[in-house]
This record gives C-alpha cells, sequence and structure tokens, in this order.
C-alpha cells in the first residue's frame, strides 16, 4: 500500500512536521479570556442589581473624606442631564450587571497578542488593555471612564494595570473612588468560570487597598444588545443647581442601620470592617431599634 | 507616588500663583533651577496643548499662522517658541490673555515680538510698520488696565506685553485657520478679566483658571475674583461642551493648569464648588463667623484632593475667599 505521504521518508518527514505543529499549538503557557461571558450574581445581589442601600459604607476602606461625600451625596444628582449617561469606571464596570466579551487583537505578521479588548453591556463600555508593553501617558493626558491600561502575564492569571481613570464611584451611594486612583485586575479563568479581582488603589478616599471579585460564565451564544442612552430633562431645575445634602441634614442614612438591624458605627465602614475579627466588636454595639411597620389598611 | 506627583504639581502651580498676583521681577538667583521642559499635547482637530511654562498654554495652527491662549511665564518663552515652531513653521499672529496673571501673560512680550500682526494699507501708512511688527494681543480690558498701572508698589508690566486689543462686550469673535473663535468673558470669577476661548470647529474650550485640575479654583479678590463668577464660568462650560458616547469626549477641555479634560471633569469639579460654595452659604445664613466656617472644614471630604496647607493657595485661603465673597453679596 502507497502511504499517502509517498515516500517513507517523506512520511517520516510529515510526521515529524505535524507533531511539531502540535505541539507547538499545544505549548501556550497563558489562557485565553476571549469568549462571550455572562455575569454570575452570587455575591453582593443586592448590592449590584437593585443597587446599595443609603449610608451603607460596611466593607469598605473608606476615609473620613470618602464617608462626607457618601453622607453629602443625593440620588437627584443622577438626574442632572450631565450625569444621566455617565459610564461606570473600567474598575468597577465588571460588577455591571453587566455582560461581557473579550477578544483579542493580533499582529497578522507574528501573530502576537497585541491587546485584549472588552465589552461591557452597561454603557457599552469598551476597554483596551495593550499587551505589546507600550508605556502609560504622561500624567498631563486625558483621563477616561476606561483609564489606560496594560496587562502581563503572571502564570495562567492576566494581570491589568489601570491608570488615567476618571473619578467614579466604589459604591453606587456615593462612595467616591479619585481620578488618582489606580486599579490592578487579575483575569483568572477555571474551566467555563472567569473570576475578575479588582483591586483599587486610591490615595485619596482608601487607607487600604480595596479588592472585590466578580464572577462570569461562559456563555458562547451570547448576543449583546446595544446600549445608547441619550441624556433628557427628568427635572427642571435651573443650571448650575447640584443636589447634595448638607452636613448632618441627611436623615436617610439611619434607614439601613435601623432596617437590617447592624450597629450604626459599623455601616460607617473604614478598613477594620473587611476583616472577620470585626464580627466580634460588633456585638458590642448599640443597634437602632427596627421602624415600626404600620399596619396594612383594609 | 501619585499624590505625591500631584502635590508637587500643586505647589507648582501655587507657585506661578504667587508671581502672578505680585507682578514683580525679581532678581535672578546666582544658581537658577534649570527650567522646567515643556511638553506638546496633540489635541484634536488644529489645537495643541503645551504644559509646563507656568500655565497651559493652548496653540492654534492653520494655514493663516499661529494662535495661541496665554503664553506662560516669562522665563519660559525661548522653550514655548520652540515647542511652538516644532508645531508650525506659520507666523504667529494672535496671542489671547484668559486673564492678567504672570504664569500666563508673562511671555507676551516676546512671543508677540516674534509674530506679525496682519495688517496693511492705510494702517500701516498712517502708523508705520510698528502696527504689524508683532503679533496682536487681545484680552479683556481690565487686563489691560491692570497690566499697565502700578499699583502699590508693584510696577505696571512692560509696554511690549500689554494687550493691543482689547474687548469690553461680553462676547468677541474672530475667524482663524478656518475656524470660529469665541472669546467668551465670564465677569468676576477667576479675576475680573477672566476669558474662556471656544475654537468651535476644534470643538475645544480653552478656560483659563476658571477652571484647573490640581487645586481649588483661586479667587483673586484683589483683582476682582468672585466664587460666584467661578460658578457661572463652570456652569458656562458644562453647557457650552458637547460629550460623545457616554458622557466622555466631544468637546475636550484645556484648563488653566493640569491635564487635559472633557466636559465630564468639569462637571465633577463644577459640584464640588457648588457643594462647598452652598455649606459656607448655609453656614453665612446661620450668622457663622469666618473662624467658626474655617473650623467647621467645609471641604474636609474634598481636602485630600484639592486642599493644601502650604503653599500660596491653601485651603483655608480658599474657605476665606469664598466666604468673603459670598459675605460681600449678601
Amino acid at each position: 500500500m502507497r502511504s499517502i505521504f509517498g515516500s517513507r521518508p517523506a512520511a517520516a518527514a510529515a510526521i515529524a512536521l505535524l507533531l511539531g505543529l502540535t505541539l507547538s499549538a499545544a505549548a501556550p503557557a497563558q489562557m485565553d479570556p476571549s469568549g462571550e461571558w455572562g455575569p454570575r450574581f452570587d455575591e453582593d445581589r443586592f448590592e449590584r442589581i437593585p443597587g446599595p442601600e443609603i449610608g451603607d459604607y460596611l466593607g469598605l476602606p473608606i476615609n473620613d473624606a470618602a464617608r462626607l461625600r457618601g453622607d453629602s451625596w443625593d440620588a437627584a444628582l443622577l438626574e442632572l442631564q450631565e450625569n444621566q449617561c455617565r459610564a461606570h469606571g473600567s474598575d468597577y464596570g465588571w460588577r455591571g450587571p453587566s455582560n461581557l466579551s473579550i477578544w483579542k487583537e493580533v499582529d497578522q505578521a507574528t501573530q502576537k497578542v497585541i491587546a485584549y479588548h472588552t465589552h461591557l453591556s452597561a454603557y457599552g463600555a469598551e476597554q483596551t488593555i495593550w499587551m505589546d508593553g507600550r508605556p502609560h501617558p504622561p500624567d498631563y493626558a486625558r483621563h477616561t471612564w476606561q483609564g489606560f491600561s496594560t496587562g502581563e502575564w503572571d502564570g495562567d492569571t492576566l494581570v491589568i494595570t489601570t491608570t488615567h481613570l476618571k473619578e467614579n464611584w466604589i459604591r453606587r451611594n456615593g462612595i467616591a473612588r479619585s481620578d488618582l486612583a489606580t486599579a490592578r485586575v487579575h483575569l483568572l479563568k477555571h474551566g467555563n468560570y472567569l473570576t475578575v479581582a479588582v483591586i483599587v488603589y486610591d490615595p485619596v478616599y482608601l487607607t487600604e487597598p480595596f479588592i472585590r471579585t466578580s464572577d462570569f460564565v461562559y456563555a458562547p451564544q451570547q448576543q449583546m444588545a446595544p446600549w445608547p442612552c441619550e441624556a433628557v430633562d427628568e427635572v427642571d431645575r435651573p443650571a448650575g443647581v447640584v443636589p447634595h445634602h448638607l452636613p448632618g441634614t441627611n436623615t436617610f442614612l439611619n434607614e439601613f442601620p435601623a432596617n437590617y438591624g447592624i450597629p450604626t458605627q459599623a455601616t460607617r465602614g473604614g478598613a477594620e470592617t473587611m476583616y472577620p475579627e470585626y464580627m466580634l466588636k460588633m456585638k458590642t454595639m448599640t443597634v437602632l431599634p427596627r421602624p415600626v411597620k404600620k399596619a396594612a389598611t383594609p | 507616588m501619585i499624590k505625591r506627583m500631584v502635590k508637587a504639581c500643586c505647589a507648582l502651580a501655587c507657585m506661578t500663583a504667587v508671581s502672578t498676583l505680585a507682578w514683580s521681577a525679581s532678581a535672578a538667583p546666582a544658581n537658577p533651577a534649570p527650567l522646567p521642559e515643556v511638553h506638546i499635547l496633540p489635541v484634536q482637530g488644529n489645537i495643541s496643548m503645551l504644559v509646563g511654562a507656568g500655565g497651559n498654554i493652548t496653540v492654534q495652527t492653520g494655514a493663516d499662522g499661529v494662535l495661541l491662549v496665554d503664553t506662560g511665564l516669562a522665563t519660559m518663552s525661548d522653550k514655548v517658541l520652540t515647542a511652538v515652531h516644532s508645531l508650525s513653521d506659520k507666523t504667529i499672529r494672535y496671542i489671547i490673555n484668559t486673564h492678567v496673571h504672570a504664569d500666563h501673560v508673562g511671555g507676551n512680550e516676546a512671543i508677540s515680538k516674534s509674530g506679525r500682526t496682519i495688517a496693511g494699507g492705510n494702517v500701516v501708512g498712517d502708523i508705520g510698520t510698528s502696527a504689524s511688527n508683532q503679533a496682536t494681543i487681545i484680552a479683556f480690558q481690565t487686563v489691560l488696565d491692570r497690566m499697565s498701572t502700578e499699583v502699590a508698589g508693584s510696577p505696571a508690566s512692560p509696554q511690549g506685553a500689554w494687550p493691543t486689543d482689547t474687548y469690553t462686550t461680553p462676547e468677541r469673535k474672530i475667524f482663524f485657520n478656518g475656524e470660529g473663535v469665541e472669546l467668551i468673558h465670564i465677569p468676576a470669577a477667576h479675576t475680573d478679566g477672566d476669558t474662556i476661548v471656544f475654537f468651535r470647529r476644534s470643538d475645544v474650550i480653552s478656560t483659563g483658571d476658571i477652571f484647573v485640575t490640581n487645586g481649588y479654583p483661586i479667587i483673586d479678590l484683589d483683582h476682582g475674583g468672585n466664587i460666584q463668577g467661578v460658578v457661572a464660568g463652570l456652569n458656562r462650560i458644562v453647557e457650552m461642551a458637547i460629550p460623545a458616547d457616554e458622557q466622555e469626549g466631544g468637546t475636550l477641555i484645556i484648563p488653566g493648569h493640569g491635564r487635559l479634560c472633557d466636559v465630564a471633569d468639569v462637571v465633577f469639579y463644577q459640584e464640588m464648588v457648588i457643594i462647598i460654595r452652598d455649606r459656607i452659604q448655609d453656614m453665612i445664613k446661620k450668622g457663622r463667623t469666618l473662624e467658626q466656617v474655617l473650623a467647621a472644614k467645609p471641604t474636609r471630604d474634598y481636602d485630600p484632593r484639592y486642599g493644601s496647607t502650604s503653599g500660596f493657595w491653601t485651603t483655608d485661603k480658599f474657605v476665606t475667599a469664598v466666604y468673603k465673597s459670598l459675605r460681600a453679596k449678601s
């Protein structure tokens, strides 16, 4: 029988070539995060979907300045035209709630990955993660919601460093993250799951780095809708009016500790509220009386 | 480290502001520190931004020549001209001053002399070549008034640095390099002579010191500044700018000091200034003295980002200026 490769030496060479190609194809050290990913909300569901309670600063390593920003924040701020279409920062955007798409950009000649791109359904936010070693821009360059990101591999983990972020929030109840913050994101793929661990470093409002994870599951059938956003007049206000609470006047701050039976002191956040041993301390704290529910009228 | 960099930037801004408020030529030190570099940042359309010469400088280039918004510190003129010539080999035709401070008008004399005004016919015939032998310097009238007047020990600035073409109306318009350029006067804001400049085709606004990114707004009460004017100026910028998707990009904003911005950055700053203004206004209504207002620290949530306890423009000076502005009105 004649070999499909013709002669024996030719067959040996062809097999060696195929083996070589196969081995080289199996050789890459890193995972590829490319693909469609659906969000999972098993943790932090109430914070991420309906949104956090006013005055809930639990588990946030914030300073006094951040607390006052939060206390002064009025949700009506989001009614202003200039805030309606504001995107999340790339350090928060993974929290969404958002579907996620990741694709890679490859140099045609070398087949090296130049960049990964992400698209989040919320606000249609797109981030570029440069993998070609380019430097970050100078400090006088523009800041954006997504910032400027570079990536490098640490074993099988894609580590993303982001600078040049616009101001944004750490929690959607007025706890701010400044435009001087940087973020380090670790992308870990395990089976059909993608874990995104975000570490925020903010010299303005955080006393310690703030670490938070979000999970996604592989969703190859996913199709994302566009996110058109048009700012409109929601409330008739004179130009230049900024809704906010003057210090000491925000009566909503007591609702969260009272409704959930959590000591007010704990709801004020701070680095120690991130750690398990704080639960022991909480047992010594006073809890506000729960509000009396009005009886339903027949 | 980033915070230290910002503090350093703030210190630099403060130092330039010191040189500003007292327009005085100090004797050169024996071993002068090396001058900082002037960096060029392309913005969009015809516009670039020069950083490092004092206040930010806006450069518009095109077939008609070069137009500058502000000229930086006098000591930086050579470096500014080198940067401008690297962007265009055309003649500098216009300089627009956003206000009177030396970190924005210091280079007027040297840089305008390197340019030429477009003039001819009867104008040159009647006045002579002096009509065209420097670039036109445009500013609001009070900028010329202050630069040409000796005040309590501070000499007037050199005549060659004075604006040559002033306006007193709410707006002044010129057309240059294929686009309309609007000069908009904001009364009693950072000073009493502020101009913001809108390049309509390039879609860029140059704000002067009504908007900065490295500190609280400097309110120069001695030169007619007022917090309400700063708020009005920020409101006007927000009203003029049109963002692209996600409320960013679109119209780009060159601040008086600090990094290149868009309207979302101005909105954060505007909200901060208005919130602090409202807090101090509320305390004034409740009869609080300046000392009581300072003790209450009405800026404490923004101090880690914009505040300063040393240098020319401390947080206390900002609060004091806001308080005095509002008291003067009430």
